[in-house]
């Protein structure tokens, strides 16, 4: 991926560092929706501090992050849910702070869809336009339209309670969408499908979005479905925005080591920046593309996995010894102790526990970030078995945010 | 195998004490003293229609009393704080704990002609009003003694409604009033089947409470049936009939309660 970038990556921060400057006040006038220093907490436990974000009309955000970032909480301020201790929520240039809502044009794809268990798909579907009392032919045609459009004619009649998660997911995107709504908010509406499933509702969820134009503001703790379905994502931790970006500039430019962390994997070793386009780490001066440090500033490099190349010993850059080797499909997942820093590295040779391989970094693959919180907390693969031993307690995790979050 | 064997005692239980009594008071319904088959004690019920009349109509006021106050209440209840829930479900359960006569004893000193609420009343200058031995009391004492079973599986039902479903109503343009008769009201459906049936029923077939309430103006089935076992007017025969009636009205009501409850389903979702 990083390759893409190639020679682009100088120009291509700067510029949307610049866009993301001079954007602030352009976008006050063209954002269909703005927060401005929105600030949350349940009892006495911060959950959103000083958040600024800005979406345009007809865009596609992706707010990101793990389980307890703010994600859900920055959901629910837009739809009226949650009301903020401080700070203003505009939609269209007007503040909508003390709008409840059922007032408010949005709509919400709820985590495990809260259909109404006591109607049908079609009354599911006319919920919304009943409360507003269309008229019946009205209703009748655009509920036939919706359910068309997420492939659920003839199903008019059922009971929700007898679909499949994806049909229920159907029927609530179908039900959001009848209202007409400006703006869909959804959160982490496809959580609890299968992967196969997730994999189709995405492809389907960015055609309906490109369809109809409406903005879609989506929630999610999944890199890949952000970074695949999204024109702008709100990568959060820790109740703020760590970087707003499209998914090239996040991947490919990650702000700090949390962001290069979780977008992808990433080997992030503490470095020191002799000058302009000169880092050092891991023992040796690198040449980069990067400027714009201090002399002698301590800095964080990131190397993507698959941006290594693996070459005999002596042949190097920097060299060491296989750890483990596991197969991943696509390519091996290979671990190499570099002086104790274990190293990822994807490729697609296989490699044997033991040997002692050498490791290319051009320039081109190596990126540098300014020191963080994060710092130093973040891409060292020594403790893989640990990381995925809290991936796993994370998935526990996401049952108690839906209460809690 | 192992659960049939378990299920052994149970049965030999409900053989004894369900089916060979009620197969006793189908037994005794259709014969007379010395044991002879007659239908005179079906038809001799007949004389106490009045009575019957008069048990449903009271039992059914107080059934409705005990929905509107209840359903409010559980409303209220199950959209309160965790901690205070418990608290008011506690309140709601405290008069259950004290005995069932005395409760309703208490209720006999309250209303009585110079009982509490006479004499306080009489400080003031008002009364004394003849509130004892009304069918008023007895629907009080009704109500009473017979709410929370009317609360209790409302608020289990409410409590049930997952607040994404009412935020999902919310945010498709629902207010507040619309979230509840289009969300809540229908949800709880099951809840008001129960209560009305867990209160409706023993309101029905009371006789405490007629007793001591009533006087002996406002007979009821089961002062009737009390009568006819333990009174001066013994009948086994004619008290096992009344019963039989009873129990054959109380399905005929419930059928008739279901069925509102599949209808209200279908409605809704035809509506």
């Amino acid at each position: 991926m990083a390759k893409v970038a190639l020679g682009l990556r100088v120009p291509l921060r700067s510029v949307s560092q610049l866009i993301y400057r001079k954007g602030d006040a352009e976008m006050e006038n063209k954002s269909i929706i703005s927060l401005q220093n929105i600030a949350v907490s349940f009892d006495g436990d911060v959950v959103l501090k000083d958040l600024n974000l800005s979406i345009r009309d007809g865009e596609f955000v992706t707010l990101l992050g793990p389980s307890g970032c703010g994600k859900t909480t920055t959901l629910r301020v837009i739809g009226g849910f949650v009301t903020p201790d401080s700070g203003d929520v505009f939609f269209n240039g007007k503040r909508i702070n003390d709008l409840p809502p059922h007032k408010r044009t949005v709509n919400t794809i709820f985590q495990k869809y809260a259909l109404f268990p006591h109607l049908n798909v079609y009354e599911n579907v006319a919920f919304g336009m009943r409360v507003h009392k269309r008229k019946e032919s009205e209703i009748r045609d655009r509920v036939h339209e919706m359910l068309q459009m997420v492939n659920l004619s003839g199903f008019e009649k059922r009971k929700v309670d007898s679909l499949s998660g994806g049909q229920q997911q159907r029927v609530a995107i179908a039900r959001a969408l009848a209202n007409h709504p400006k703006v869909l908010l959804l959160d982490e509406p496809l959580g609890a499908l299968d992967l196969k499933l997730r994999k189709d509702m995405q492809v389907e969820l960015k055609n309906i979005q490109q369809q109809t134009g409406i903005t879609f503001i989506f929630v999610t703790h999944d890199q890949e479905e952000a970074l695949s379905m999204s024109d702008t994502v709100v990568v959060m931790d820790k109740g703020q925005i760590q970087q707003i970006g499209s998914p090239q500039d996040i991947y490919n430019e990650p702000k700090n080591a949390f962001v290069a962390d979780f977008i992808g994997e990433s080997n992030i070793v503490d470095g020191i920046m002799h000058d302009n386009y000169l880092v050092e780490f891991a023992g040796r001066k690198f040449d980069c593309l990067d400027f714009g440090f201090e002399k002698m500033e301590p800095v964080d490099v990131v190397i993507r996995p698959e941006d290594i190349k693996v070459v005999p010993p002596l042949q190097g850059h920097i060299s060491g010894e296989v750890t483990s080797v596991t197969f991943k499909g696509v390519h091996y997942e290979i671990i190499v102790d570099v002086d104790g820093f274990k190293w990822m590295i994807q490729s697609t040779e296989i490699q044997q526990p033991g040997d002692i391989i050498g490791m290319i970094l051009d320039p081109d693959d190596i990126h540098i970030m300014k020191k963080s919180e994060y710092s130093g907390e973040m891409g060292d693969y020594s403790a893989f078995s640990d990381e995925i031993y809290e991936e796993v307690h994370q998935e526990e995790q996401e049952q108690t945010e839906v209460e809690g979050d | 195998m192992k659960s049939k064997t378990a299920a052994i005692p149970y049965v030999i239980w409900m053989l004894i004490f369900i089916v060979v009594p009620m197969a006793l008071v189908v037994f005794f319904s259709f014969t007379d003293r010395s044991g002879q088959f007659t239908l005179e004690n079906i038809a001799n019920v007949g004389k106490y229609s009045t009575v019957f009349l008069r048990s449903i109509w009271l039992g059914a006021l107080a059934t409705a009393i005990c929905l509107l106050l209840g359903y409010p209440l559980a409303y209220i209840i199950s959209r309160a704080a965790g901690g205070r829930q418990s608290v008011m479900i506690m309140l709601v359960m405290l008069p259950m704990w004290m005995n069932f006569l005395l409760r309703t004893y208490a209720w006999m000193t309250l209303l009585e002609n110079n009982g509490l609420i006479n004499k306080a009343l009489g400080l003031i200058g008002l009364g004394p009003f003849e509130l004892i031995n009304t069918q008023g009391a007895v629907v009080l004492g009704m109500v009473y003694n017979f709410l929370p079973f009317m609360i209790l599986p409302i608020y289990s039902v409410m409590t049930k409604i997952d607040t994404r479903i009412i935020e999902a109503a919310q945010d498709l343009g629902a207010n507040g009033r619309k979230v509840f008769s289009k969300v809540i009201l229908p949800l709880s459906v099951p809840g008001i089947i129960t209560g009305i049936t867990m209160v409706f029923v023993p309101a029905v077939s009371t006789f405490i409470i007629s007793k001591m309430l009533g006087g002996g103006a406002n007979l009821l089935i089961g002062d009737l049936i009390d009568m006819q076992f333990l009174g001066n007017s013994y009948n086994p025969n004619l008290g096992s009939a009344i019963s039989l009636v009873l129990m054959v009205l109380i399905m005929i009501c419930m059928g008739i309660m279901n069925q509102f409850d599949d209808g209200e389903n279908t409605g809704g979702m035809m509506i």
